[in-house]
């Protein structure tokens, strides 16, 4: 492949996604530029709520908010930027043909991951986009502390599961 | 005003969903391989971050002289300064959740759409997750 950062034109490979802007031209870009890239529309994003709708994009607030479990964002709002989630990701599914992705083969772990993250995020006000987006680019304590958190916690329980042969 | 921000908001989640998507962070294993940094460090996580952190540090600094956002009458934002323990132990339960699963809730709700059925199954129990915590946290 080659050895070029950001945007390269080449044959498709495996697992790697592919952006065709237009019959012909095939985009993709190799982990990590890719990953750069995907940022920069999660990022942009957030900049669409917050100029444009004066609010944080934040997805367990509006996950919450959808449930009627929290205030805040009108529901409508809040359904509308929940339901563009799997909308989105579907589009790049359809443009590149799939994205790879492999989860726990374990019912529990995804069980428990899930109560957890649930639990977690309402106790704690946020998660990776309103915390770890969101407020470290405001540079808001509170969302700094909270990222150093989660960050911490999620290493310490990979590296446990690592030790207590769960990993997967 | 509102359906319009709903259409903004549609939007802005389908950008999201699709960064997600494009990124690498609707894969768990590959999220997971982010934490692992005492085994296989996968960093691509990083430079997620910093994606989508630059062009939001520019978007602060747009909305501090901004009068009120495009299609609302203000901006609703955040003012809770507090560190309590309510933020701390929240961040390290849902680091355990996040570490065991590879999935926090952006990345859950965008895989609905790429590997259903385990993210349909992590999302219906992070929903219970936040009912549980509304139950025993009545305001």
């Amino acid at each position: 492949m080659a050895p070029m950062p950001g945007l390269v034109i080449m044959a498709p490979m495996p697992g790697l996604v592919m952006m065709a802007p237009m019959p012909g031209l095939v985009i993709m870009a190799p982990m990590p530029g890719r990953g750069f890239l995907g940022g920069l529309m999660i990022g942009l994003a957030g900049v669409v709520m917050l100029l444009g709708n004066g609010r944080i994009a934040g997805v367990s607030g509006m996950a919450a908010r959808v449930m009627g479990l929290a205030g805040g964002a009108p529901r409508v709002l809040a359904a509308a930027f929940i339901m563009g989630l799997p909308l989105g990701a579907g589009l790049v599914v359809l443009v590149s043909g799939g994205v790879a992705t492999r989860f726990p083969a374990s019912t529990g772990l995804l069980v428990l991951g899930g109560v957890l993250v649930g639990f977690g995020t309402r106790l704690g006000s946020g998660c990776t986009s309103g915390h770890g987006v969101c407020g470290l680019s405001r540079l808001s304590i509170r969302s700094m502390v909270a990222t150093a958190g989660f960050m911490a916690s999620g290493v310490v329980t990979v590296a446990a599961m690592r030790l207590l042969g769960v990993a997967w | 005003m509102v359906a319009r921000q709903a259409g903004l908001g549609l939007f802005a989640g389908a950008l999201f969903g699709a960064g997600l998507a494009m990124s690498g962070m609707a894969d768990p294993a590959r999220v997971r391989g982010f934490l692992d940094i005492f085994g296989a460090w996968d960093e691509t996580l990083a430079f997620v971050m910093g994606g989508a952190i630059i062009p939001m540090a520019m978007a602060w600094r747009v909305q501090r002289r901004m009068r009120r956002p495009m299609l609302a009458a203000s901006f609703t934002l955040p003012d809770t300064r507090d560190i309590d323990w309510r933020l701390g132990a929240g961040a390290v339960i849902f680091g355990l959740g996040w570490g065991i699963a590879g999935l926090c809730p952006g990345p859950a709700i965008a895989d609905l759409a790429i590997n259903p059925r385990p993210a349909a199954l992590f999302v219906a129990s992070m929903a219970g997750g936040m009912v549980l915590f509304r139950l025993i946290n009545r305001p």
